[in-house]
């Protein structure tokens, strides 16, 4: 069955790695915050200014000067620490940042991403999402594998503006975790009771499927 | 000391005309300028181009010179949750240049910094490189980017003294710093005005350098965008 948001969430999760560094985008990405496996310290990176994300605020205790990018009110653990913007691109493109997970609308088989404009629609601008995909080491993509209508999202070609050229390594959807290689994607894990032949339906771009496909665990 | 307290919002606001370039601090309506933008909005004057990194809502923060058709440019990063900014852009009334946000950053304290041009990573190979001169630096593609050129900054903190020295709170720190002495003319409000000497040198996040007009904002909503709570 294909997993639904928290599903890609909870997956994504287990790519957390001890004492690291993480930026996570609106949507998807932000629920990876709930799902961090025990034992491992991972500090959140937000590029409006903060390190040492906490978890939403009690009711009471918001606070108008402490948000995250989605503008969603947070708070901040014991040793965090505020900046300004500069600072904060800063540590995301000198690679301070280890990893960044962000939503796409496309991705190609290139590892080039479109995830800001479509044009004479959807206007909402790429706000840190350029910077990020330009500069990080490792960036995983968390989204559905089609649209609304049905359309594959992973294809040979962005047909939208991009974002970034060659830069996404791993793509996290309902139904797969697909890497990008030199040939295209490749198929590493299937979503819990998901067929190849489902994955490879919804995928428009070039599919490599090598020996057997494990289902994801969690 | 030299004293750079105004006495009231008019007062910092002199000189604003048709035409100039403002920017504005804040991220969503994290950090805005609320007084320098009510003021603004009461002002006869349009064809902005405004610098910040989103546009406000509808009806708060940039929202309102937008409403009010004030603004010629926007100059940001993102402009989601904004239906007539939306409107105004898709119909052509209103010119917009989105920007990456760390370029975005970048240009502002450029200006800031007597530094005319940069190179970045971001947006290469993409529509925000179009035009743009590129470079290969260590093997990776590069864009230069230039320093913006404002006549006016707007700037929020948290608080301040009568010698424009300056803190910021939390996240609302956000573009303020980096917007301090980036334009002719920069104008500062705080929550908190205290007499000089009344902030510890340690804690100062802008030298009063950088600023040359400094008030206590009057009213402050602090309206909060997305109000996310810890699930019970």
């Amino acid at each position: 069955m294909a997993l639904d948001k928290n599903g890609i969430a909870k997956r994504i999760a287990k790519e957390l790695q001890d004492g690291c560094y993480v930026n996570l985008g609106i949507g998807i990405p932000t629920l990876v915050a709930n799902y961090v496996p025990q034992g491992i310290k991972v500090e959140f990176q937000s590029e409006n200014g903060i390190l040492g994300m906490g978890p939403f605020p009690e009711k009471g205790e918001e606070d108008a000067d402490l948000i995250n990018a989605g503008k969603q009110t947070i708070t901040s653990l014991p040793g965090a620490s505020f900046f300004d913007s500069a600072m904060s691109f800063g540590m995301i493109r000198g690679r301070h940042v280890d990893l960044t997970v962000l939503g796409a609308m496309e991705v190609s088989e290139k590892g080039d991403i479109a995830n800001w404009k479509i044009p004479g629609k959807l206007v909402k601008g790429m706000g840190g999402a350029m910077d990020l995909v330009a500069s990080a080491e490792n960036i995983i993509v968390a989204m559905m594998h089609t649209n609304r209508s049905g359309v594959s999202k992973l294809l040979d070609k962005c047909s939208l503006p991009l974002t970034g050229l060659g830069c996404v390594k791993r793509i996290i959807t309902d139904l797969a975790v697909i890497d990008i290689i030199k040939d295209g994607f490749l198929l590493v894990e299937r979503a819990p009771n998901v067929s190849i032949e489902e994955i490879q339906n919804a995928t428009k771009g070039k599919l490599i499927i090598q020996n057997k496909v494990p289902e994801m665990e969690f | 000391m030299i004293n750079k307290k105004v006495n009231s919002v008019s007062q910092a606001l002199e000189g604003v005309q048709d035409g100039m370039t403002f920017m504005l601090g804040g991220f969503g309506l994290c950090g805005i300028p609320e007084n320098a933008i009510e003021k603004l909005v009461s002002l006869d004057i349009s064809e902005l181009i405004c610098i910040s990194n989103n546009a406000g809502i509808d009806d708060f923060g940039l929202g309102k010179l937008l409403q009010n058709k004030q603004i010629k440019k926007m100059i940001a990063s993102y402009v989601g949750e904004n239906a007539e900014f939306e409107r105004q852009m898709l119909s052509g009334e209103l010119e917009v240049e989105l920007t990456p946000q760390g370029t975005l950053a970048e240009k502002c304290r450029a200006a800031q910094t007597g530094i005319p041009a940069f190179f970045t990573p971001a947006g290469y190979g993409t529509e925000v490189a179009e035009g743009k001169e590129t470079r290969v630096f260590n093997g990776k593609n590069y864009v230069m980017e230039e320093a913006y050129q404002a006549d006016f900054a707007f700037v929020k903190a948290w608080k301040g003294d009568e010698a424009g020295n300056l803190i910021f709170k939390g996240t609302a720190r956000n573009f303020n710093p980096l917007m301090c002495g980036a334009a002719t003319i920069t104008v500062a409000e705080v929550e908190e005005l205290l007499p000089i000497g009344g902030l510890d040198p340690n804690q100062i996040h802008i030298p009063g350098i950088l600023v040359d007009r400094i008030f206590r904002g009057n009213l402050y909503e602090k309206r909060i965008e997305q109000l996310t709570l810890k699930k019970i």
